[in-house]
C-alpha cells in the first residue's frame, strides 16, 4: 500500500505564558538572528514538554521528531494524556497551523473535524448552514446539493430545516453538524474527539458511518480519542503520544493495553499514606491482575486482586483493612473488610513489609468505578481513609451482556416435562 | 532520496511559505465557500430587523444631512461649486466602500479565529468576501447617490458627468484594493499586538479628515499650501476627486496622480497580501 501521509521531522514549539509583553524586542532578536542566518534564540532553550513539571523556558516543545507514515485505507487511532501532542498533530495536519520544523506530505484531499459545526451562523437557517458548513469543509455546492437530502436524513432534523439555528437545541444542532461532517468525500478524514457530544444513540451512528468510511470507501481516518472502546472499535492501527514523540505504535489492541498498563504503573507511584497513629505506613492501595502485574483496566470478568503493602515501624497486633466500590455516580456497590471474612487471622504480630492481597471476582460493567478504602487498627479506630483508587472495567468481545451493574451470563437448562 | 523525490504529493506543509504563493488554485476550488460568506453577511445583516437593506440607505442620508448642516452651513467650507448633499453624498459613498473594507479585514484574523482554529480553507477567502459583501452595500449607496444626482439635474443644478465617468471601474478596484491591503497589514499585525485595534477604530475618523470627504482638495492648495501634501498624497483622495469628476465635474486631478495613486495602492496590496501569507500560516498559536 502507498503512503498517503508522511512526516518527517515534524516538531512543533509553542511559547507558554503571556503574549504581549516583551514581544516586540523578541520579535527583533528573532528577526536579527534570522537575518544574521543564526537559529532562533528562544526555540534553543526548548525542553520537553511536561506539563506537570515547571521548566525554566517558557518555550516548550509540543511535538518532537515524529516521522511516520501512514498508508491509504488504514484508520488511525491517535491515543495519549492530556497533552501528549493529540490535538497539536491533528492541527498541523488539518492545516490549522504550520509546524516549527519538518514537512508533512499528503496525497489527496484532507477534510479535518476538530469540532463540529465549525462556522455556523446562529441566524441563517438549518438548510444555509448545511451549505455554509460543508464549503468550509471543503465541498463544491454541487455536491452538497447532490447528498443534501442524504444529510438532512442522517441528522433526523428534517422539520427544523428552515429555521434558524439559534433556535435548536444542542443536541439537534449537533446531529446536522456531525450530519455535514459525515458526507464529506476526502481521501482522508481527521476525526478529533467530536463525539464526546450528543446522545448515545446518535454516536452509536456517528460511529457506524465513520467506521464505514474506513472499510468500505477505502478511506484514510485518523481518529484521536479518550474512548478506547471506539478507539478499538474504528480503528487498526493505533499511535501512542507521549510528551510529543510517538511511543508506540502498532495494531490497536497493543497500543492500548500498552497505555493502560503505563497508566497503572504510573497510579502506583503516588505517595504513601501513613497512619494516624504512625505506627505504619501504607502504599497507595493497588490493582494486580492473573499474572501478576499492577494494572487499573481490566475488561469484564477478569480476574482481579486489589492489594494492601503496609509497612509496620513496630510490631502491630492486627489492622483490619477495607474497601468500597462505587461507580461514577456514587452508588455504592459492595464494602468489604478484613474482619468480614472469618476464615483469615492474624497469627503473630505484624512488624515490616506485609502484603495482604483480596480477590475480586465479579463482572462489573464496563465503566469507571471508584474505590474507597480504609484502615482500622486492633482497637477498631480509623487510622487511615482515602478515595483515590480508580478501576476501570472495559467491553470485552467474547462477553454478551446487555448492561446493568453486573455483566451476568446465567446457566440455561432445558427441562423436558416427564412423560 | 530519490525515490522519495519522484513520488509526487498533493500538499506538503513546511514551516515556511514561499513568498508570493497566494494559493489562487485553492482560492478558485473553494470559490463557492466566498459566495456563501457574502450570502451569509447580506442574509445575516437584516436578520429579525424590520426595515432590513433599507439600512443600507439609511446611514449614508443622516451623514449627508448632517455634513450639509455642520460643514456646508455652520462652517461654511466650500465645495467646488456643487451643491452640497451631493458633494458630501459622492464622498460618503466612496469613503463608506473603502473604509467598511478596511475596518472588517483589519479585524479578520481575531474575528475569525474560532473558526481558522478548527478547519483549513484559504484564509484570503474572508478577506476577499468581505470586499465582495461591502460591494452590496457600495452598490445600494450608489444608488442612492444617481438618485440624487438626478433629482438636482432636473432641479437645473450645474454639474458635468463627463467622460472620466468611464474610470469608475478602475477607481472601485482601487478602493478595494487599498482597504484590502491596508486592512491585511493590520489584521496580521493585530494577532500579536492587540494595540493596533484600538489605533484603527479612531484612525480611520482621523484619516476621513485628511480625505477630501468634507472638503474639496482646491480649498487646501489655497488655504494651507504648506500641507496639502498630507492630503494630496493620501491615495483616497485622488480616489476621490476622480470620482467626483467623473460624476460631477469638479475636482482637482490628474491621471498623474491618479497613476502614482495606483502604484501605491499596488505596492500596499503586494505588502498586504505577503504579510497576510506568513502571519496565516503560524497566527493561530498567538492570537
Amino acid at each position: 500500500m502507498a503512503a498517503v501521509i508522511k512526516v518527517e521531522n515534524l516538531s512543533k514549539a509553542y511559547q507558554l505564558g503571556d503574549i504581549g509583553t516583551g514581544t516586540i524586542s523578541r520579535d527583533l532578536e528573532r528577526y536579527w538572528a534570522r537575518i544574521r542566518g543564526k537559529e532562533d534564540p528562544f526555540l534553543k532553550i526548548g525542553e520537553v514538554n511536561d506539563r506537570a513539571v515547571k521548566g525554566i523556558s517558557d518555550v516548550v516543545w509540543s511535538l518532537k521528531d515524529l516521522n511516520f507514515e501512514i498508508e491509504q485505507g488504514d484508520s488511525v487511532g491517535i491515543i495519549g494524556h492530556n497533552g501528549a501532542g493529540k490535538s497539536t498533530l491533528l492541527k498541523i495536519l488539518s492545516r490549522v497551523t504550520a509546524p516549527t520544523i519538518g514537512s508533512v506530505k499528503v496525497k489527496g484531499r484532507i477534510a479535518s473535524l476538530l469540532e463540529v459545526g465549525t462556522g455556523f451562523h446562529p441566524e441563517l437557517s438549518g438548510r444555509e448552514n448545511i451549505y455554509l458548513n460543508g464549503a468550509i469543509l471543503g465541498m463544491r455546492k454541487a455536491e452538497i446539493k447532490r447528498k443534501f437530502d442524504e444529510i438532512v436524513d442522517f441528522s433526523g432534523v428534517g422539520r427544523y430545516i428552515d429555521t434558524p439555528v439559534k433556535r435548536y437545541s444542542s443536541g439537534m444542532y449537533v446531529r446536522l453538524a456531525f450530519a455535514v461532517a459525515a458526507h464529506l468525500e476526502s481521501e482522508i478524514l481527521i476525526v478529533d474527539e467530536v463525539l464526546a457530544v450528543g446522545d448515545a444513540e446518535f454516536q452509536q451512528k456517528c460511529l457506524g458511518k465513520m467506521g464505514d468510511v474506513s472499510d468500505k470507501e477505502g478511506r484514510t481516518v485518523l481518529f484521536v480519542s479518550h474512548n478506547m472502546g471506539s478507539v478499538r472499535r474504528l480503528c487498526n492501527k493505533a499511535f501512542l503520544l507521549d510528551k510529543g514523540s510517538i511511543a508506540l505504535r502498532g495494531t490497536t489492541e497493543k497500543v492500548i493495553n500498552y497505555y493502560h498498563s503505563k497508566i497503572s504503573a504510573q497510579e502506583s507511584r503516588d505517595e504513601d499514606l501513613v497512619s494516624t497513629c504512625k505506627r505504619f505506613i501504607l502504599e497507595k492501595p493497588f490493582w494486580m491482575d492473573a499474572k501478576g502485574n499492577r494494572a487499573s483496566v481490566y475488561t469484564v470478568g477478569e480476574k482481579m486482586t486489589l492489594c494492601f503493602n503496609f509497612t509496620f515501624n513496630e510490631p502491630v497486633k492486627k489492622v483490619n483493612p477495607g474497601f468500597a466500590i462505587s461507580d461514577f455516580q456514587d452508588h455504592r456497590i459492595f464494602t468489604s473488610h478484613l474482619n468480614d471474612d472469618a476464615d483469615f487471622g492474624f497469627k503473630e504480630p505484624l512488624i515490616g513489609n506485609v502484603l495482604l492481597k483480596t480477590d475480586i471476582d465479579l463482572p462489573l460493567s464496563p465503566a469507571i468505578y471508584k474505590v474507597v478504602y480504609g484502615v482500622r487498627d486492633e482497637f477498631d479506630n480509623t487510622v487511615m481513609y482515602e478515595e483515590n483508587v480508580l478501576l476501570t472495567i472495559e467491553e470485552s468481545f467474547s462477553k454478551n451482556g446487555a448492561g446493568g451493574i453486573l455483566w451476568h451470563t446465567t446457566k440455561w437448562n432445558l427441562e423436558k416435562p416427564k412423560a | 532520496m530519490s525515490e522519495v523525490e519522484q513520488e509526487d504529493w498533493d500538499i506538503e506543509l513546511t514551516p515556511e511559505n514561499k513568498i508570493l504563493d497566494l494559493k489562487l488554485k485553492d482560492i478558485w476550488r473553494y470559490r463557492d465557500l466566498l459566495v456563501l460568506l457574502v450570502r451569509r453577511d447580506f442574509v445575516s445583516f437584516y436578520k429579525q430587523t424590520i426595515l432590513g437593506p433599507l439600512w443600507f440607505f439609511i446611514q449614508p442620508l443622516f451623514t449627508t444631512i448632517i455634513y450639509t448642516f455642520v460643514f456646508g452651513n455652520l462652517a461654511a467650507i466650500p465645495t467646488d461649486g456643487l451643491p452640497q448633499p451631493l458633494f458630501y453624498l459622492a464622498g460618503i459613498t466612496a469613503w463608506n466602500y473603502f473604509s467598511d473594507c478596511l475596518t472588517k479585514t483589519s479585524t479578520v484574523f481575531t474575528a475569525n479565529a474560532g473558526l481558522f482554529g478548527k478547519v483549513y480553507f484559504p484564509r484570503l477567502i474572508v478577506p476577499l468576501s468581505i470586499v465582495a459583501s461591502n460591494l452590496i452595500r457600495f452598490a445600494v449607496q450608489m444608488a442612492l447617490f444617481i438618485a440624487m444626482m438626478l433629482f438636482y439635474w432636473f432641479k437645473g443644478a450645474s454639474f458635468h458627468p463627463n467622460a472620466y465617468l468611464l474610470l469608475f471601474p478602475l477607481l472601485l478596484v482601487l478602493m478595494a484594493m487599498l482597504g484590502l491591503g491596508l486592512g491585511m497589514i493590520i489584521s496580521a499585525m493585530t494577532t500579536k499586538y492587540r494595540d493596533l485595534t484600538f489605533l484603527i477604530s479612531f484612525g480611520i475618523q482621523l484619516m476621513m479628515y485628511l480625505t477630501t470627504v468634507i472638503y474639496p482638495l482646491s480649498t487646501v492648495k489655497v488655504k494651507y499650501p504648506k500641507y496639502e501634501w498630507l492630503v494630496e498624497y493620501n491615495p483616497m483622495t485622488s480616489i476621490i476627486e476622480a470620482f467626483r469628476y467623473g460624476f460631477l465635474g469638479q475636482g482637482t486631478f490628474t491621471m498623474l496622480s491618479l497613476g502614482i495613486t495606483t502604484v501605491i495602492t499596488t505596492l500596499i496590496l503586494l505588502l498586504g497580501i505577503i504579510i497576510f501569507n506568513r502571519v496565516e500560516r503560524n497566527f493561530i498559536d498567538t492570537v
